[in-house]
This record gives C-alpha cells, sequence and structure tokens, in this order.
C-alpha cells in the first residue's frame, strides 16, 4: 500500500502529521519555540526530506500534475547533494560553461554514483546530448 | 517644464489639451509583424500541428525533430502527454476555445486536454477569445479558488527598518506574499533579515521573496529567510535564452534545486522579453509566451508570473498587447500553473490605463492579482513602479469595494498601522542588537514609523546596510540565531511567527501549485481547487469578507453628518432669528419677490455644501433683490422640498409673480408664477460652488425680471469637477432631512427675520 492514496491527504502536515518527519527523526510537533530555545532544534530540522518530497510528488501525481511530481522526484534526490556542488552542477548547465560534451556526462556520473541520484543524473545527461546538437559548447565570456 | 506649444491657427486646440495629458507621454508603435510587433500574428508564427513516429514527436508545429531548438526539445520530450496529444490536437480550435468558456466543461477537463497541445495550438485557441471571453475563461481555469494578491517591499536606502516597517504594513494589508530586492547588491541578506522580521510581525504566514543573484537567491533561503522564489525566468527563443545565461535544462535543474530546499517556486515569463532582448525571430508576443509556459509545465514548476511582467510596457505599446496579456495569462491557468498574473511593472502612464488593465484581473480573481504591488511608494519600489504603489493602494481597496471583488486586501486603520510599525521596528532593532549587527536609536526608529517613504527617515544609508549585510553572509547567521534573539529580547509572537514559517519546510505542503497560508493552514490547488462551474460556484464572498471589503477609510454616516449639521446650529442662533408669522398671505405690491425656503431651512439645517451660514445667504438674496428695487419676502414652504416646487410656489405667492426657492443645501431657482414647474428663469444647482455673490446677483435679477427687464443669467461656472462623487451621499443624507419634514398639503408659512450681528 503506498503512503499516500488520495489528495485527501493533503495537507500532510495537518492530514497525515504521522508521515511527517524531520532528518534527524523528530516530528511536527517537538518543533517549538522552547525547543528551538533550549538548542534542541538545528537548521538541519527545519529542512525538507527526500520521504516529504517524494509524498509530494506522489499528492502531485495524484492532484494530475505529473511533471510536477516529477520535479518533486528529481528535487528529492538532490537534497543530499551539498549546496557547493549543487551550484557547480547548475553552473555547469548554463551555456558555454561546460566546454564539452564530457564535463556533463562527468557530472551526471558523480551524481548517480555518489549522491545516488540517478533521474537527475540522466536529466544532466539528456542535457549533455541536447547541447551538443545545439553548439552549446563555446565560449562565452 | 517646458512651455506649453503654441497652437497655430490651423490646429484644432483639443489636440493640444491632448498632448498635455498624462497619456501622451506614453509611445505606442505601428503593428510590425516582421520586426517582431505583433501581439496575435506574428509573421513567422507557425500553424499548430503535430505527428508522432515510434513513440516520438516527429514533427511539431511544423519544426521536424531533427530541426527542433533546445526549446522545441524539451517541451516535445516533457511537456506533451504522447498517449493523449494526437486526438488532442485533433480537436478544432475553435471547438476547444468555447469549450474554455463553457460552464458545463470542467475546468479538469481542458486541464488534461493541454497536456496534449502544442504551443501554437494553443496559442491558436485563445485567440479566439475576445477579451471579456479571455477574463471569463481566467476566472474558470485559474487554479486556486480563494484569489490572493502579492506585495513589493523595497526602499530606496536599503534601510532596514523601514523595510521591516513596510514588511509589517503590507502583511497586514494582506498580502500572501511579500517580495524584496535591493537597491545595492551586496545589501541581500540585510534586506532578507529585515522582510523576515518585519513579516513575523502581526500574523503568520505570508511567503516571502529576496529577490537576488540566483546562486545567492538559493543560499539566503537556506538560511531560512525566504520562503519562496521566483526570479527563475524562461523565453521563447532559444537565443533569448541563452542570452539569458541559461538553458531549459539549467533552469529545470534550478527548479528542483529550489524544492530540494524545501523552497516554493515560480518561473518568470511574459510577453515581449525576447523582443526586449533583440531575438523574436519574427514571431508574436503569444507564440512564444505559449513556448515559455509548455516549457515550465514540462520542467515540472508549480507555477509562473507571467503578463509581460517586464515586457508589459513594450506589449502595451502595441494593438491588442494588453488584451494579449490576458491571452497569455489564460495559458498559464490552462496549463494548471499557479499565475501571479503580471500587474506589477507599470505599463502606462495614464491613471485610465491602469485602472482599465487591473480590471479583468479583478474581477476574474487570480493566484495572485499583482506579481508585485508596490505597497511601499513608487520611488522606494526597487524593481521599478507598479501598477498600483503605495500612493494607490486605497484606490486598490475601493474598487475591490465597487466591484465586490476581492483582490486580496483588506483596510488597515491609521492605529493599527502605526501599532504594527512601531512593533516592528522595535523588534529588528532588537535582533540588530542582540545579534552585535546595529545599534539603532529610538530617533531612527521613530523616522522610520511615520515615513511614508524613505525621504521622510532619518535611519540607516545603504552603505551602513552593506555593513550588516556582509556582517550577516560572513557569520553564518541564519533564521534560528534571529528567531532566538526575537524571543530572548521579548518578541515571543514573532519568534513563533517566524518559526511557524521556516516550519512549512519540514512537510513541503507550501511546494504544491498556488500554495499560500491562510488563518495558519496551507491552501493551494490541491486542497482548495477552482471549481467553478457557473453562477452560484467558485469563489464567493462570504459575509464576513465582504464586509472586510466595505470597510474602507472615511464612510460617512447619516449620524456624522447630523453630528457635523449641529455643530453649526450654535453660531447661527446668535446670527438669524426666524419668526414664524402663520399662513402665508397670497398678495403683495407688484415689486414683491418671494424667497421660498425649504421645510428644514434654519431649523435642523444651517448651511450650504459651499459652508455659507444660510444667514449670510438670506442676507445675500434680500440685498440683492433689494439693489434693484425689489421687495424680499420670506416664506417657508411645508409641504414641498424640491427646489423647482419651492420656487413656483413661491412665484405664485410673490406680488410681482417672480420667486426665488431655496434648499438649506444652497440649491436655488428663479421662478416665474406661470411657468412649467421645470421650466425655470435661472437655476444654480452646483451649490458646493455657489458663493455668497452668486446669491447676491440671483437676488438682483430676480428682482430685474419683476421690474419686466431681461437680466444676463448669472452662471456658476464649474472646473469640471466630479460633484456628485464628492457631495451626493452626503447630499441625499441632508436631503433626507429635509423631506422628513414635508407634509402633504400643509400650508406655506410668513417669516420674519432678525439679522443679530453681521454672518
Amino acid at each position: 500500500m503506498a503512503r499516500i492514496d488520495t489528495v485527501a491527504d493533503y495537507p500532510l502536515a495537518e492530514n497525515r502529521p504521522g508521515l511527517v518527519k524531520t532528518a534527524r527523526g523528530k516530528a511536527l510537533a517537538d518543533l517549538t519555540l522552547d525547543a528551538v530555545m533550549a538548542g534542541e532544534v538545528t537548521l538541519e530540522d527545519l529542512r525538507i526530506t527526500p520521504q516529504a518530497l517524494q509524498d509530494q510528488a506522489r499528492v502531485a501525481t495524484l492532484a494530475g500534475r505529473p511533471t510536477l511530481g516529477r520535479n518533486f522526484e528529481r528535487a528529492a534526490e538532490l537534497i543530499a547533494v551539498p549546496q557547493d556542488y549543487l551550484l557547480k552542477v547548475y553552473e555547469l548547465l548554463r551555456p558555454g560553461r561546460a566546454k564539452s560534451k564530457a564535463d556533463l556526462l562527468e557530472a551526471a556520473k558523480i551524481l548517480r554514483e555518489t549522491y545516488a541520484a540517478t533521474k537527475m543524473a540522466s536529466f544532466v545527461e539528456e542535457a549533455a546530448e541536447v547541447y551538443e546538437k545545439r553548439g552549446l559548447f563555446t565560449f562565452r565570456f | 517644464m517646458n512651455e506649453p506649444s503654441q497652437p497655430g491657427a490651423n490646429r484644432w486646440r483639443r489636440f493640444s489639451d491632448w498632448d498635455e495629458r498624462p497619456l501622451r507621454l506614453d509611445r505606442f508603435a505601428v503593428e510590425d509583424p516582421a520586426n517582431g510587433f505583433a501581439a496575435f500574428n506574428g509573421a513567422k508564427d507557425p500553424k499548430p500541428g503535430l505527428a508522432v513516429a515510434q513513440g516520438k514527436v516527429a514533427v511539431m508545429d511544423g519544426v521536424p525533430a531533427a530541426e527542433f531548438d533546445m526549446i522545441d526539445t524539451y517541451i516535445a520530450r516533457h511537456h506533451l502527454d504522447l498517449d493523449l496529444a494526437e486526438t488532442a490536437m485533433a480537436v478544432p480550435s475553435q471547438q476547444i476555445a468555447r469549450m474554455l468558456v463553457d460552464i458545463s466543461v470542467p475546468r479538469t477537463d481542458l486541464t488534461r486536454l493541454a497536456h496534449g497541445l502544442t504551443p501554437a495550438k494553443l496559442a491558436e485557441v485563445v485567440a479566439q477569445l475576445s477579451s471579456m471571453e479571455l477574463a471569463f475563461a481566467f476566472s474558470k481555469m485559474r487554479t486556486r479558488k480563494t484569489p490572493g494578491n502579492q506585495g513589493h517591499v523595497t526602499n530606496a536606502k536599503d534601510d532596514p527598518l523601514q523595510l521591516a516597517a513596510d514588511a509589517a504594513t503590507a502583511v497586514a494589508f494582506g498580502f500572501d506574499e511579500v517580495e524584496t530586492t535591493m537597491r545595492v547588491a551586496r545589501n541581500a541578506w540585510s534586506n532578507a533579515l529585515a522582510c523576515a522580521v518585519g513579516a513575523a510581525v502581526g500574523r503568520w504566514g505570508t511567503l516571502f521573496q529576496c529577490s537576488s543573484e540566483e546562486a545567492e537567491e538559493l543560499q539566503i533561503g537556506m538560511a531560512g529567510f525566504t520562503s519562496y522564489a521566483e526570479t527563475v525566468s524562461v523565453y521563447g527563443t532559444e537565443k533569448a535564452f541563452t542570452d539569458g545565461d541559461d538553458t531549459p535544462w539549467s533552469k529545470a535543474f534550478l527548479a528542483a534545486a529550489y524544492a530540494s530546499r524545501g523552497i516554493k517556486m515560480r518561473c518568470t515569463s511574459g510577453a515581449a522579453s525576447e523582443l526586449l532582448m533583440g531575438f523574436h525571430e519574427s514571431k508574436s508576443l503569444l507564440y512564444l509566451e505559449a513556448r515559455c509556459l509548455c516549457l515550465q509545465r514540462a520542467m515540472g514548476v508549480q507555477g509562473t508570473q507571467n503578463g509581460g511582467i517586464d515586457g508589459a510596457p513594450l506589449a502595451s505599446t502595441m494593438p491588442g498587447g494588453v488584451r494579449e496579456l490576458l491571452a497569455e495569462n489564460l495559458i498559464a491557468a490552462w496549463l494548471d500553473l499557479e499565475c501571479a498574473t503580471g500587474n506589477d511593472a507599470r505599463h502606462s502612464e495614464s491613471e485610465i490605463r491602469v485602472g482599465a488593465k487591473i480590471l479583468p484581473y479583478l474581477i476574474a480573481g487570480s493566484d495572485f492579482i499583482c506579481s508585485g504591488m508596490g505597497s511601499i511608494l513608487a520611488y522606494d519600489n526597487s524593481f521599478n513602479p507598479s501598477s498600483f504603489n503605495g500612493e494607490e493602494m486605497e484606490d486598490f481597496l475601493v474598487l475591490q469595494r465597487d466591484f465586490e471583488a476581492d483582490g486580496g486586501l483588506t483596510s488597515v486603520n491609521e492605529s493599527r498601522a502605526l501599532e504594527l510599525r512601531r512593533r516592528a521596528t522595535d523588534a529588528l532593532g532588537a535582533v540588530l542588537e542582540e545579534l552585535g549587527l546595529g545599534q539603532p536609536t529610538d530617533a531612527m526608529k521613530r523616522s522610520v514609523v511615520i515615513a511614508s517613504g524613505s525621504n521622510d527617515t532619518d535611519s540607516y544609508l545603504p552603505r551602513d546596510v552593506a555593513l550588516i549585510s556582509e556582517a550577516i553572509k560572513a557569520r553564518g547567521i541564519n533564521v534560528l540565531d534571529v528567531i532566538k534573539a526575537l524571543a530572548k529580547r521579548g518578541f515571543k509572537d514573532e519568534a513563533q511567527n517566524l518559526l511557524n514559517v521556516v516550519r512549512l519546510r519540514v512537510s513541503g505542503d507550501y511546494l504544491q501549485t498556488a500554495a499560500v497560508v491562510r488563518q495558519g493552514h496551507v491552501i493551494s490547488a490541491v486542497n482548495d481547487p477552482n471549481d467553478y462551474v457557473g453562477p452560484g460556484s467558485g469563489y464567493r464572498l462570504n459575509e464576513q469578507r465582504r464586509a472586510e471589503l466595505a470597510a474602507i477609510r472615511d464612510v460617512l454616516t447619516r449620524e456624522e453628518v447630523l453630528r457635523t449639521e449641529a455643530t453649526y446650529a450654535g453660531p447661527e442662533t446668535r446670527r438669524i432669528r426666524y419668526h414664524a408669522l402663520g399662513e402665508a398671505k397670497s398678495t403683495g405690491p407688484k415689486n414683491e419677490i418671494v424667497i421660498g425656503v425649504s421645510p428644514a431651512f434654519g431649523l435642523k439645517l444651517f448651511r450650504t455644501l459651499a459652508g455659507h451660514p444660510l444667514s449670510a445667504v438670506l442676507k445675500a438674496l434680500s440685498e440683492g433683490i433689494a439693489e434693484k428695487g425689489g421687495i424680499p419676502r420670506i416664506v417657508r414652504m411645508r409641504h414641498t422640498a424640491d427646489t423647482s416646487f419651492l420656487g413656483l410656489s413661491a412665484a405664485r405667492l410673490a406680488g410681482s409673480g417672480i420667486g426665488i426657492g431655496i434648499q438649506a443645501k444652497g440649491t436655488a431657482v428663479i421662478h416665474q408664477a406661470d411657468r412649467l414647474p421645470h421650466h425655470n428663469l435661472e437655476l444654480f444647482s452646483n451649490a458646493p460652488i455657489t458663493s455668497l455673490d452668486h446669491y447676491r446677483r440671483l437676488g438682483e435679477n430676480a428682482a430685474t425680471y419683476a421690474a419686466g427687464e431681461m437680466p444676463e443669467p448669472v452662471v456658476v461656472t464649474n472646473n469640471g469637477e466630479a460633484m456628485g462623487a464628492r457631495f451626493h451621499a452626503q447630499v441625499a443624507l441632508i436631503y433626507a432631512i429635509e423631506t422628513s419634514l414635508t407634509q402633504d398639503g400643509a400650508k406655506p408659512e410668513d417669516i420674519k427675520i432678525d439679522f443679530l450681528e453681521t454672518a
């Protein structure tokens, strides 16, 4: 049985609070002001989790928005990617940053092998193929 | 200032008048499809078409797959649902256009159909709708049922104290989202912190954005200060896209990156950006925007801000340009995207064009009516002036009230506004002190609390702000530090509010299409879907919301009018005394002029609308009559309060057959005994601008008519003021006092008057 079978479960924080946990396993109810003041809540507890994004992907798909769902699935994979590397891949995807298809394929490989971001890896590979066809590996500045 | 141009003898001077109108500051462009100046019919717009072979798109909108640019490729692979595309494309465009305005076709049928339509097809369909139909279809197709609005909070100094105060007031006015940006790029962190604190004052749930460089914006979001982003721009031609330094893949990557950080995101697109950037490919605004929107759905973003945005002023220079903006918003909603419907960059210097442009959005409702109304004054708007700025916010509030249309905003009374601004500056001051970022003085805070704009403040300047901003960034201060600082300094509600907003990230509920927070609950297209299927369905004002829209500032009540009149009574009793002498005589000398006053004249009502004491008016009339050899007699009418009948009844009692009728509010008439009631000799209907000198000359003319001569009629000239707008509410309340004193068949009464002192 899927965790979420109906859009009636949404908003999950209200209708399925049991499904919502922070990266360190806290429940929403644990994220109180007192807990913040006591230093028990870190920024890590205020981040979205891969599970939450997969749940939201499911909600989006059930609501008739499959492309939004796929974006959330790619996003779920990016949570594990550190900020610096995330911005590096973004930069590499901009026009003329990668000097050849190989640069992008290398990034795809790291996404797949280091961060298990398989969907995003395929997505970057698709970009590499299209960029080559459209001549985007050219010097810009 | 230039001297007004001297019109020659061969010019109709009306054109010179028109030259001076704000409208003429707008420049208009001729339709020129080859050069990109076409709203709907571009020189090279393709015909819609789709061929699928071996489970892949072989030809889309006339372009074979081998020749696809990046945008075509992305749309063909990620937007089109090939299970239904061929069937969908086969439905005639006119038939689909009719479905869009047919209340018996559910919205969800149309959103599903759109998954199989190409950009050229979407454009061809909506192009068939008139402006009325576009607005109607938009009201049916928009994603979230409850309408909302977004505001800008910026200022010319990047002053964090003012940002906090203005964010607090913007939240109070009801904006669901608040967007800031800065004059100096490195001030982003300070702006974000200040607005986050300000937006936590009063209530929680307003989502907040700091528009800055892409990588930095993401970092600010990760530090917890912001909750959404919308500066992810996409373009409809490949050249414009790469010139904008991105590709569909880099933007889609960014979309996933924002979601992975729990931050709501929408894209930005809109008419004429490709034209502005010089890469329009001789295609129409609408077709290029249809490409942008298919691309956005393909990327999997929840929504868009479109409807021109920065290109709105350019789109509006073209014939049909404003209609095109509506059409492109409709495509966005039809593609099931949250739509922040532009109405931000001001497209015209003409207030009439601005007001006309907002109306369809206001009455149709929109996820965000403005993707940035200036909640601050125009000169403080760091995005450039919006259609509506702080100056015009009350106009917007009144439009909501006029049309009983929910534009997402609510009036805020003066004491509440002041209280919130004080609280916000105190809260921010406490945070700055607690985090060692600054020591704002009471004088600085006081200047900000009462300031309408940054010209009035004596507070932080951009250089001071740069130091604060760089310290926030360098020290890695995040939202938890701010929450703790607030709580520690006694701003517990604000600390809790800010925590509530950041906590939204954990579940990601507000990442769904068109999500906003109302009364502590996330509502979106998922749990508040637009279910419009005709009258009685969809979004309707409930009684409470209707009352909120009605409650604008400074509304006239009957009690207030009566109270004001009562304050005039005292001074009048020191100037004049009326003695009732019983039923009016029916004859008099040949030079007698009767002044017929209304029932409440001098008894319940004491001043004309122009503010003249009635004693002074009677004196002026009497002196004018005497000046030309007449004898005035004053008679109170009790059977009527109507000016014409007051005058005619007076004339019939007068020995000369000439009478003056006058109401307490100052409307007067010269009448003659043998005329029809509404066929008077002279009428003085513009009471608010009738002077005592006019009344004196009125008296003179009455006496001149009595002498059988023909005077020059007195003309009370006006400057085209909308007298009805200014006075009619008051007039109706005052006149009701007059009519309440009338009695059918009551006889006129002679009145003797004593003037006690100079009026």
